[in-house]
């Protein structure tokens, strides 16, 4: 029973997971650039759901829109203003250049914030429920759907939309979509706003149950990465495989090894990942 | 008199669609055998076999008596197999001279950096380059470059040199040179297997015609009479019209 | 003559260098140590990342695993000289057998294995605490030595290793092998077809990227006495040098020495004195170089100076 206890906690977890890199995956798959900024992304929803909370004292599931928002106009901002012009060169520059950038904002969250890890604490915590054996806690299932439909929006959105299907071919043919009158730098700019968003959302729902602070971005963009290798770059549905499987093998992993082991061996794993098997579990499957 | 390059029922599949599908044929030293048949025929895949980019999954590949499937690109090169990409691939940084002296430094035999650009300029010469010897790769006109690509594939003293479809993209004119450069290789001993699309040059060109349809081989036999085969005109223009020639022709 | 004017620049900045060491006061020792240090870096980067093309954000794993090379051994009686060596000997041959398991990857994938490579390489450390102190971090034996002379002692040792570094660049460029690297990153495909061996190649210029990496990490380990995994294993020392040498000009000789003497003086004068947005301003740099100057100082005059000294 213990073990599908840690299943089911592995399971909520990879819920958040997958919310997390889809946003990751997006702009890794339609720009070709790898966002070093994710993890801060993350962080500054999270800032928003507890001033949110603080201030005036909204319940950070609803600010979840809100965190979206402005860091979905954060992100079309920063890719139209700066990283535009670095779109379309060798992965080096646009790597350091994101890396920059991550040093810059990173900085500033700590100057604004500082470092100290702080916490959203409800005044009436919503508990937990039982099925049979199993206990869940309410926060985190209602996280785990929330980021699930979050999810499901964007896997919709890009198959059924006009703009999805502009992103879609952008990412499979920048010149081509071009010449089909779309409008290439704005669907990066949208593209990236998008992953942003995704990003600000999980990080206002994780307000709640993970301690935030501006030192776990790296974190954050550590798990996106494994789980972008493991579920295949670009693919919504390999985000989501990506993001259980990521949150059932650390719940796992926590129970056999210390946290830090854990980490080791999530790199180790992803080491092995690149060099067998770089196209992931579901293979290099678009969004068609 | 044995065949310098020989291909044993050589087969390679793709995601489960058969790209190159039993071909078995054989190529004598100092023929130029032109290699055609319809987009998506697999003419390309098997220069790309023989060449080592990928591996075959049935067969064998002989080039010189030796057995080549399974070997490296760089290790068949240094054999004597020269290619040309459809797409011309220059080193884009490097002068034209610098270009052809990496066919004569790597596959070619040249002893140091210096001698090989020595070479280089010989090379250059053959093609009609000699005087662009300094320019950037990068500056080149499109003919420039396909006469960038031969040279940098003398460099490597070939016996045999396959070329995929080295006149797309030129006028009547150009074609016209480069088939005159075609035949100054062939003259010196070189092998040539060539890609074409364009049929009235490779017929006037070559000494045998090899068809490729679907990954399979249809034809293989003098220009002429290969032209003239149903499965041939079939596969090109399709069956009605191939009925149609049936009927008229007696 | 060539060969004559080739040989009389660097002699003479050499011993320039020298004569500073012995005129230049602590602080200025120290920096140009820590400078000297990052020239190491830079050229060596410059092998697998100017010269092949190949992202390679591994220099801080092969930076860290040089420093607990070098400390383990010393702590364990071995003379400092010969840890020094070995830790390029260590990092020399992971680097052989990482660059054997991901240089088969391009681009993106490449980049991320060898940066996860080095925090791959934190945590085990971290975790082996037997050996390695874990985070706890290691101390070194102290030397017996006044404080001046150490300065001298450990500028000239990594002076050593800079000329070294130096030396092996020009060699490299002006060979065979630097010429099939830069085949292999202008047109890897093309150089395959042209005979590069383009495997063994990038193979070799990955181990060079280490080879001298080790014993400057070794080096910094004895001249700070005290090392964690942290610090040695840091990203910043993976993307320090990538930048110096965007900066100068990747893939040229002087380009890394350049760049990173260009960075030092504007860490040092800019950033000294604002501690709490250091990193900031570290990225600001980082953003600007990137988006306006992403050909580097050199590239104007670099194809002069390489063709004046390779042609004949």
């Amino acid at each position: 029973m213990l073990y599908l206890q840690i299943l089911v906690n592995g399971l909520l977890l990879g819920g958040l997971y997958a919310c997390i890199a889809s946003g990751f995956s997006l702009v890794w798959g339609v720009l070709n650039v790898i966002n070093i900024l994710h993890g801060s992304f993350i962080v500054i929803g999270s800032y928003v759901g507890l001033l949110a909370h603080q201030q005036f004292g909204i319940n950070p599931f609803l600010t979840v829109p809100v965190a979206g928002l402005i860091l979905y106009g954060f992100g079309y901002a920063l890719q139209r203003g700066v990283i535009n012009r670095a779109v379309g060169q060798p992965v080096l520059v646009t790597l350091t250049l994101t890396f920059g950038l991550e040093l810059l904002v990173n900085n500033t969250l700590i100057l604004g914030f500082s470092a100290d890890y702080k916490k959203v604490t409800l005044e009436n915590p919503l508990g937990q429920i039982e099925l049979g054996a199993i206990f869940i806690a309410v926060d985190r299932l209602l996280a785990m759907v929330l980021a699930l439909v979050l999810t499901g929006i964007l896997y919709w959105m890009l198959r059924g939309s006009r703009l999805g299907r502009a992103i879609v071919a952008v990412r499979m043919d920048r010149e081509a979509a071009s010449l089909m009158g779309v409008k290439v730098n704005t669907i990066y700019a949208v593209t990236f706003g998008l992953g942003a968003l995704m990003a600000g959302a999980a990080g206002s729902m994780m307000s709640m149950i993970y301690p935030i602070s501006p030192l776990t971005s790296t974190a954050y963009l550590g798990k996106a990465f494994v789980i972008c290798v493991l579920g295949g770059l670009g693919s919504v549905p390999g985000a989501i495989i990506g993001g259980l499987v990521l949150g059932v093998i650390e719940s796992f992993g926590s129970l056999f090894f210390s946290a830090e082991l854990a980490t080791t061996f999530s790199f180790v794993l992803l080491i092995l990942l690149l060099i067998f098997r770089p196209t992931g579990l579901l293979g290099r499957r678009g969004y068609e | 008199m044995t065949a310098l390059l020989e291909l044993k029922g050589v087969s390679r599949s793709f995601g489960g669609i058969a790209a190159v599908n039993n071909v078995t044929a054989s190529f004598q030293k100092g023929e130029i055998v032109g290699l055609i048949g319809p987009n998506g025929a697999g003419k390309t895949t098997l220069v790309n076999l023989v060449t080592g980019v990928h591996h075959i999954d049935a067969g064998e590949i002989v080039f010189d008596g030796k057995r080549i499937n399974g070997l490296k690109s760089h290790r068949i090169s240094r054999l004597g197999v020269a290619r040309t990409f459809q797409v011309v691939q220059p080193f884009p940084e490097m002068t034209v001279a610098d270009n052809v002296a990496a066919g004569a430094l790597f596959a070619g035999g040249a002893g140091s950096v210096a001698a090989a650009r020595e070479e280089a300029q010989q090379h250059l010469e053959f093609v009609g380059l000699g005087a662009m010897a300094d320019t950037l790769a990068s500056a080149l006109t499109l003919p420039d470059r396909k006469r960038l690509e031969l040279a940098k594939s003398l460099a490597i003293k070939p016996k045999l040199l396959m070329l995929d479809e080295v006149n797309a993209g030129l006028n009547l004119r150009e074609i016209d040179d480069a088939l005159k450069l075609i035949r100054a290789i062939a003259d010196t001993g070189v092998t040539i297997v060539i890609i074409e699309h364009v049929i009235k040059v490779v017929v006037s060109l070559s000494d045998r015609l090899l068809v490729l349809h679907h990954g399979e081989l249809i034809a293989d036999g003098p220009p002429d009479d290969v032209v003239k085969d149903p499965q041939v005109v079939e596969a090109y223009l399709g069956a009605r019209f191939a009925q149609r020639m049936r009927g008229g022709t007696a | 003559m060539r060969r004559v004017e080739t040989i009389y620049g660097p002699l003479a900045v050499l011993a320039l260098l020298i004569g500073f060491a012995f005129i230049a006061d602590n602080y200025f020792l120290r920096l140009s140590t820590s400078l000297l240090m990052y020239v190491v870096l830079a050229l060596s980067w410059n092998f697998i990342g100017g010269l092949a093309g190949y992202p390679s954000f591994a220099t801080a794993a092969f930076f860290g695993l040089g420093a607990y090379c070098g400390a383990i051994l010393q702590k364990a009686g071995v003379p400092m000289f010969v840890a020094w060596a070995a830790a390029g000997l260590l990092s020399g041959v992971f680097a052989m057998a990482l660059g054997r398991a991901i240089l088969h990857l391009k681009g993106h994938y490449f980049a991320i294995a060898s940066l996860i490579v080095a925090e791959a390489l934190r945590e085990v450390v971290n975790t082996w605490t037997g050996l390695t102190g874990g985070g706890m971090g290691l101390n070194l034996p102290i030397l017996r030595l006044d404080v001046t002379v150490q300065a001298r002692f450990f500028f000239f040792s990594m002076l050593t290793i800079a000329a070294a570094s130096f030396v092996l660049s020009a060699f490299v460029i002006r060979s065979k092998l630097g010429f099939g690297l830069s085949c292999i990153r202008q047109n890897e495909d093309a150089a395959n077809i042209l005979g590069v061996d383009a495997t063994t190649y990038k193979i070799s210029a990955f181990t060079l990227s280490a080879v001298l990496v080790g014993p400057a990490g070794a080096i910094y380990a004895t001249w700070v006495n005290y090392i964690e995994p942290g610090d040695v294993f840091e990203i910043l020392h993976s993307v320090k040098p990538i930048v110096m040498v965007i900066l100068g000009g990747a893939g040229t000789l002087y380009g890394p020495i350049v760049g990173a003497f260009a960075f030092i003086v504007l860490e040092e004068v800019v950033w000294r004195n604002v501690l709490t947005f250091h990193s900031g301003l570290l990225g600001l740099l980082i953003v600007l170089l990137v988006l306006f100057m992403p050909q580097g100082l050199m590239r104007v005059t670099a194809r002069r100076l390489l063709r004046r000294k390779t042609r004949p």
